[in-house]
């Protein structure tokens, strides 16, 4: 079989960073494979070598604009190790949960209310001259406004917690530097009944659009996979804190309860010539199987049970969608993750109310190591960080590897099975790009870093031949 | 210091820690501690759908960001409420945050940009290139003299990005 065309679009919108996505097909149109190019490197970990242990949960932060919080609390994590301070105290720990609570409700509240809900509330097929936030400003108003506010709220808490918006500090190894003034809480306090009824309604919507569209949605970019998140000791979902649990497309174990300080034992990378994002694999089954999931799809189907109630409530419901067994269905991201929004609404709530925010016990200390790692729930899957410090405080190993890099091969696959079901010819239609758009926003990937600046970002697509010719071109923004 | 009564918003943005991309953050740095009347200083890594609520609440906006081409040593311009296709990632652009601003909260707010020209972007690094930083010192004094005039309109004249003035040698703005 010769393959003879190629179709490439770049970058892929509404996503963080720039990547591109090609797609080669054969003299019958027929595709032939699809991959997700991820163009920039990042080169972090050389970065951090060399740097004192201790700054690193501050440097991290600069990996990301997007999820700053969630790389701050995986190094504090870690580093954490390397101070003998794991065990933290109440307050350090409960104030490093608010955090984490603050970003993960900010995050998933952006992400579906103002990257996702254009697709959903206008179709797949819709003009993108609509089919964008501010369209929903138009249409909807208040749903917008109210995506508006809940971000905001997230952030208020980030602030509160962090110390500041940029290069916040709470976090330092064995702990935080601040707890959580009375003024602060109360400020805080103020606006929580409002966002939990938000954060049920958006539930709701969630619910409602996948249920109503579930013929559509079932086969959309979908395929069977394994799972994997962090677990609390008794199996309940814990967006911190945890041990490892992965699980086969049926929902059967591949291990469980596992301390992540033995991730190497359990997970590789694979690395392939074409991507400069690697492909993580579990170890026993190779990368030809082993590949998995993660983030809210993933953590919806290896959790046990929420220990909230109406986040239990509502996983419940979402279970039952596939009476109880695993969810392997791409559409349904959007769902879990507004269970998780909810959940870390009744967290922030739970935790707003308790005295041990105003604790001044801080930080603790043990015994020195030379090994780290932390591993987080973050908005976008299991993030870890591994570092190993020498003598004289300086990192001398950092491996990083981010939720999206674990969604390599799934979102490679995702856009395979909606380049099979829809590309019709060479033609780069606005349905088909619009449709590997929303496939691969499904899993909220952060390509890149937070450079931006003023004069980049559009979308380009390309058809070329085998030899590079560009046959066709096509761009928006 | 005279402003009118008009509350202004300085708002820097970029990532002090991927190299010239850091210059907003930056000069927001280095003008809060002048601590003019009615101004106000805001950074973060990237703009993002929650500044429209906050732009609601102020007559004037100078966005400060890294420009990656343009007149150097910076240009000045007018943002114009952007509608046109959707936000390109998680971030957002100056003319979408005051196209929500406008649309949801009713802002009537006056949008204007700063790009202060940067030249390295892809290192992982909390330095600015030494011509980034020329370029810093002279965008810092324009602004301190624009939240200061208020002739923002003319600015615009005068550094807009197509004002061919090249302002290659960095002049500050005639009064």
């Amino acid at each position: 079989m010769s393959v003879i065309k190629r179709i490439v679009i770049e970058p892929v919108t509404r996503v963080e960073g720039h990547g591109k996505v090609t797609i080669l097909v054969d003299e019958a149109g027929k595709v032939v494979q699809a991959r997700l190019h991820v163009v920039e490197f990042r080169g972090f970990e050389r970065f951090i070598q060399g740097r004192l242990f201790w700054e690193v949960p501050v440097l991290v932060q600069r990996l990301c604009g997007i999820c700053p919080v969630s790389h701050h609390l995986a190094a504090a994590k870690a580093m954490d190790r390397i101070v003998g301070g794991e065990r933290l105290t109440p307050t350090a720990e409960k104030i490093r949960r608010l955090m984490h609570y603050g970003q993960m409700y900010q995050s998933h509240a952006l992400h579906f209310f103002h990257l996702a809900s254009p697709d959903l509330l206008f179709g797949f097929d819709a003009d993108p001259a609509i089919r964008n936030v501010i369209g929903v400003a138009g249409k909807y108003p208040e749903l917008a406004v109210q995506a508006v506010m809940m971000r905001k709220y997230g952030q208020e808490i980030i602030k509160a917690t962090a110390g500041k918006k940029i290069h916040g500090t709470g976090a330092i190894p064995g702990g935080v530097n601040k707890n959580l003034s009375l003024a602060e809480r109360d400020a805080l306090l103020k606006g929580v009944d409002q966002q939990m009824t938000w954060a049920k309604s958006a539930v709701k919507i969630a619910r409602e659009y996948t249920t109503a569209h579930l013929k559509e949605l079932l086969p959309f970019g979908s395929f069977e996979s394994n799972h994997l998140s962090l677990v609390r000791a008794d199996g309940a979902m814990d967006l911190y804190h945890g041990n490892l649990r992965a699980v086969d497309a049926q929902g059967k174990p591949i291990f469980d309860q596992i301390d992540y300080q033995k991730y190497v034992d359990l997970i590789a990378e694979d690395v392939r010539d074409w991507s400069y994002m690697k492909f993580p694999f579990i170890k026993k089954l190779g990368p030809e199987t082993g590949w998995y999931r993660v983030g809210p799809l993933a953590r919806l189907n290896t959790a046990d049970f929420i220990d909230t109630p109406a986040a239990e409530a509502a996983r419940k419901e979402f279970r039952a969608v596939t009476g109880g067994k695993t969810n392997n269905v791409t559409m349904a991201y959007h769902w879990a993750r507004m269970v998780e929004l909810l959940h870390s609404m009744e967290k922030i709530q739970e935790l707003l109310n308790d005295k041990d925010l105003q604790g001044q016990d801080l930080v603790v200390k043990g015994e020195r190591r030379e090994e780290g790692v932390g591993v987080i729930e973050a908005p976008r899957g299991t993030l870890f960080h591994h570092y190993r410090v020498d003598k004289n405080d300086q990192v001398v190993m950092a491996n990083l590897i981010v939720s999206t890099t674990h969604n390599n091969e799934p979102m490679n696959r995702a856009v395979s099975k909606v380049a099979q079901d829809h590309l019709s010819g060479v033609e780069i239609t606005e349905g088909l790009l619009n449709r590997i758009e929303v496939a691969i926003r499904a899993y909220d990937p952060c390509l890149s870093c937070a450079t931006h600046a003023l004069g980049q970002m559009a979308i380009d697509v390309r058809v070329v031949d085998g030899a590079g010719k560009v046959l066709c071109e096509k761009g928006r923004g | 210091m005279n402003h009118g009564g008009r509350h202004i918003l300085v708002y820097g943005y970029g990532n002090p820690g991927r190299g010239d991309d850091g210059l907003g953050p930056a000069l927001v740095d280095a003008l809060e501690p002048f601590g003019a009347d009615g101004v106000t200083c805001e950074s973060d890594y990237q703009l993002a759908v929650e500044d429209a609520a906050t732009l609601a609440k102020y007559d004037v906006v100078v966005f400060v960001d890294a420009a990656m081409s343009g007149p150097e040593p910076f240009w000045f311009d007018h943002v114009q409420p952007s509608r046109e296709l959707s936000f390109s990632s998680h971030s957002a652009m100056p003319g979408q945050v005051v196209a929500l601003a406008r649309e949801m909260f009713g802002a009537q707010v006056k949008a204007y940009a700063l790009g202060i020209r940067g030249y390295r972007f892809g290192d992982l690094g909390d330095s600015l290139s030494e011509p980034a930083r020329a370029n810093l010192a002279l965008a810092l004094a324009f602004v301190q003299r624009a939240v200061s005039e208020q002739r923002f309109d003319e600015y615009t004249k005068q550094f807009g990005v197509d004002s061919g003035r090249g302002c290659a040698c960095g002049p500050q703005p005639e009064a």
